[in-house]
């Protein structure tokens, strides 16, 4: 191990390149990259490493770059990919695709507002984008987790009950371009801790097709297997947690991250670095008296519905914070949890630093003083940057 | 041997043994990717090889899961992704010491249009990737609409009237990339056919070859006569048959005797051009002047137009 000051988005290549000199017995690496602000020195660092058996293809757009991550899962290779914004949604057919052919590929996600209008700031509209398609998606809160989280996401997206893609996200500059201490473990350790990667279905020698025409019966089986194999990623998470304490010396966070929560009245939910904000506002209300607790969602895809729901039960009120808006609808977070509260509790949507405005605390102290005397939900209330 | 089109060379003891493609496939009747992938079973023997296949006629004949109709490993892309995902099996076969040949089949329009991008970045790159275009000259799969490859003149179920812009002219494209080997094929010259599906298999680097794929769903002709038809293409001049190499060397394969007589026969066996009413006479300038920058590329500085 060793203490190395990086920038969130050098701490995922750098992850990625362990995790890639890891499969050097194996079927080696190969990633497909193309820059978008702000993941771009994630891919610049990436480019750079050099990876016995591994290969970086600086391609054209993203839609290729994760094609070529597609086509080197298709022979059996490890593969990883960053982006954001409209670069994710060029890529999202690819996505997509990704998903439904069960490729393992890893791919870090600086998350930022989709446009035109072009702001290059964070918000989650990107990778909400990709909800419903079969990628598990973890949001970090800083970069340590970050580094680990996309350690992680190789074992697990290449787990053999699991078998997809999974998705990193971290909020464009407030984390990709952070510098901070990451602890850096050996490539032994991370040769013990990542498996070769083995992707059964690759094309190998006997002939057979990937990604054909499929029958209604076959789709709803696939989609099927699709759904239960990411519902069982929730418990292969929590056993790789443990094998990551056991190599690393160190716990991976849970799916999600309860803080002085257990006998709290309210709760503040969110995801991402919002998650971190919050609890310093917890720290400061619990001074003053107040029974307040945070929640935050760092696994979404699987949603852990049963630790969420257990968190929730007995709150009076919760604030559920997003960082993005479903347009006709409010924050997606809040859609997503809103059904696992208990039915007298008013979980009320707000949304805030969308474009990359600042979540300060006293953003989230005024999203409680709204909260606190309500008695039921209001409409999904938009909470300015100022 | 009982395939005469194919010159007698197919279906011998050289050939691959499981088919490239299989029978049984869902292919129309007269399809010119059927008689492509005879001749690629030829071609490629026993050699290892992966089939990429973008959004196209070639990903519905490859047939339903969890059967295939290709007799090698397949993957099945996005429209826009073949050349890309190629790239990255064929990275992946390298660093693992295998030969396999990954091979690349899109219509034209994954090669013209949608998937032109993905093509010409792979082709920068030098990818190690065989990539085929079967064009047909139309978007066949979703019933026969426009696309960059469809010929002046041609109809097409959202064309009013016959096409009035030229076809683009792919292999130049492709040779301007400079890549080892870019290469138009007719599928009614077998030997020549076969020759440089070998040449292209056997070559290192990023290698695109052009097929003029008959195809009479769209084309509105007679099944049976897609051989005779790109025969007639090429007698008239209208689909030069070459090689270029480097983007440098440009050889010219066939030989055609610009007849005005197979350009007339060749409009006239075809709906597509009957309809809107189309003449050799229209279609004789722009294959003159095409022929021209063929003749001083490739150094044969002969007459366009040989007198009847």
């Amino acid at each position: 191990m060793s203490l190395k000051l990086l920038s969130a988005n050098h701490g995922a290549a750098l992850a990625a390149t362990l995790a890639a000199r890891a499969n050097r017995a194996g079927r080696g690496f190969c990633s497909g990259v193309y820059p978008i602000t702000p993941s771009t020195e994630c891919m610049e660092y990436l480019c750079l490493q050099e990876i016995e058996k591994g290969r970086v293809v600086k391609v054209e757009s993203e839609h290729s770059a994760m094609a070529v991550c597609i086509g080197a899962a298709s022979a059996g290779a490890r593969t990883f990919t960053t982006t954001s914004s409209n670069g994710l949604a060029y890529m999202a057919e690819n996505c997509i695709a990704a998903a439904l052919l069960r490729l393992p590929v890893v791919m870090a996600v600086a998350n930022r507002t989709l446009g035109p209008p072009w702001n290059i700031w964070a918000d989650h509209g990107d990778s909400l984008l990709l909800r419903d398609q079969g990628l598990i998606q973890f949001y970090c809160a800083d970069n340590q987790e970050l580094f680990d989280t996309v350690l992680c996401a190789f074992r697990l997206a290449e787990d053999q009950a699991v078998m997809m893609p999974v998705m990193v996200c971290m909020e464009g500059f407030i984390l990709s371009h952070t510098t901070a201490q990451i602890d850096v473990p050996e490539q032994a350790q991370v040769d013990e801790f990542l498996p070769l990667t083995s992707i059964p279905h690759r094309l190998g020698d006997t002939p057979h097709a990937l990604g054909q025409v499929e029958l209604p019966h076959q789709v709803e089986m696939h989609r099927h297997q699709h759904l239960a194999a990411m519902n069982g990623a929730i418990d292969v998470y929590a056993g790789i947690r443990d094998e990551f304490e056991r190599v690393f010396d160190r716990r991976l966070p849970d799916a999600v991250v309860a803080y002085r929560a257990e006998d709290a009245e309210t709760l503040i939910v969110s995801m991402g670095t919002i998650g971190a904000t919050a609890e310093r506002v917890v720290d400061r209300l619990r001074e003053q008296g107040q029974k307040v607790g945070a929640l935050r969602v760092r696994l979404f895809r699987p949603l852990p519905m049963e630790g969420i729901r257990a968190w929730f039960a007995g709150k009076q009120r919760i604030a559920v914070i997003d960082r993005d808006v479903s347009l006709g609808f409010g924050g997606v977070l809040w859609g997503e949890v809103n059904a696992l509260a208990d039915p007298g509790t008013v979980v009320q949507s707000y949304l805030a630093g969308l474009g990359g405005g600042d979540v300060r605390p006293e953003h989230i102290e005024n999203m409680l003083s709204d909260l606190l005397p309500r008695t039921s939900a209001g409409l999904p209330a938009m909470m300015e940057a100022a | 041997m009982n395939e005469p089109m194919l010159g007698g060379m197919a279906q011998t003891a050289l050939d691959r043994r499981d088919p490239l493609l299989r029978a049984g496939n869902t292919n129309c009747g007269g399809c010119g990717f059927s008689s492509l992938m005879q001749m690629m079973r030829h071609a490629v023997a026993d050699q290892p090889v992966h089939l990429v296949i973008p959004a196209c006629c070639a990903a519905v004949s490859a047939g339903v899961f969890p059967q295939s109709t290709y007799g090698a490993p397949t993957l099945l892309t996005t429209f826009a992704s073949a050349a890309a995902a190629a790239s990255g099996i064929a990275s992946v076969a390298r660093m693992n010491g295998e030969d396999t040949r990954v091979v690349c089949l899109a219509g034209d329009g994954g090669t013209y249009d949608i998937g032109f991008a993905t093509l010409s970045a792979a082709a920068d790159r030098n990818e190690d990737v065989l990539y085929i275009c079967y064009d047909n000259e139309i978007y066949g799969n979703t019933g026969g609409q426009r696309s960059s490859a469809t010929p002046a003149g041609a109809l097409t179920t959202n064309l009013s009237r016959g096409k009035p812009e030229q076809k683009k002219d792919i292999l130049a494209i492709m040779a301007a990339h400079r890549i080892p080997y870019a290469a138009s094929i007719s599928l009614a010259h077998a030997e020549d056919a076969v020759r440089k599906l070998r040449r292209a298999l056997d070559l290192q680097g990023f290698r695109f070859l052009h097929v003029l794929s008959p195809c009479p769903t769209g084309w509105k002709s007679e099944p049976a006569l897609g051989m005779e038809l790109v025969r007639l293409a090429v007698r008239s001049g209208l689909f030069p048959v070459l090689e270029v190499f480097d983007g440098k060397r440009y050889v010219v394969n066939i030989e055609p005797d610009f007849s005005d007589e197979a350009l007339d026969m060749y409009l006239s066996l075809q709906l597509r051009f009957q309809k809107s009413g189309i003449t050799a006479a229209g279609l004789r300038p722009d294959i003159d002047r095409h022929w021209q920058n063929l003749r001083a590329l490739s150094g044969r500085i002969v007459p366009a137009r040989r007198s009847a």
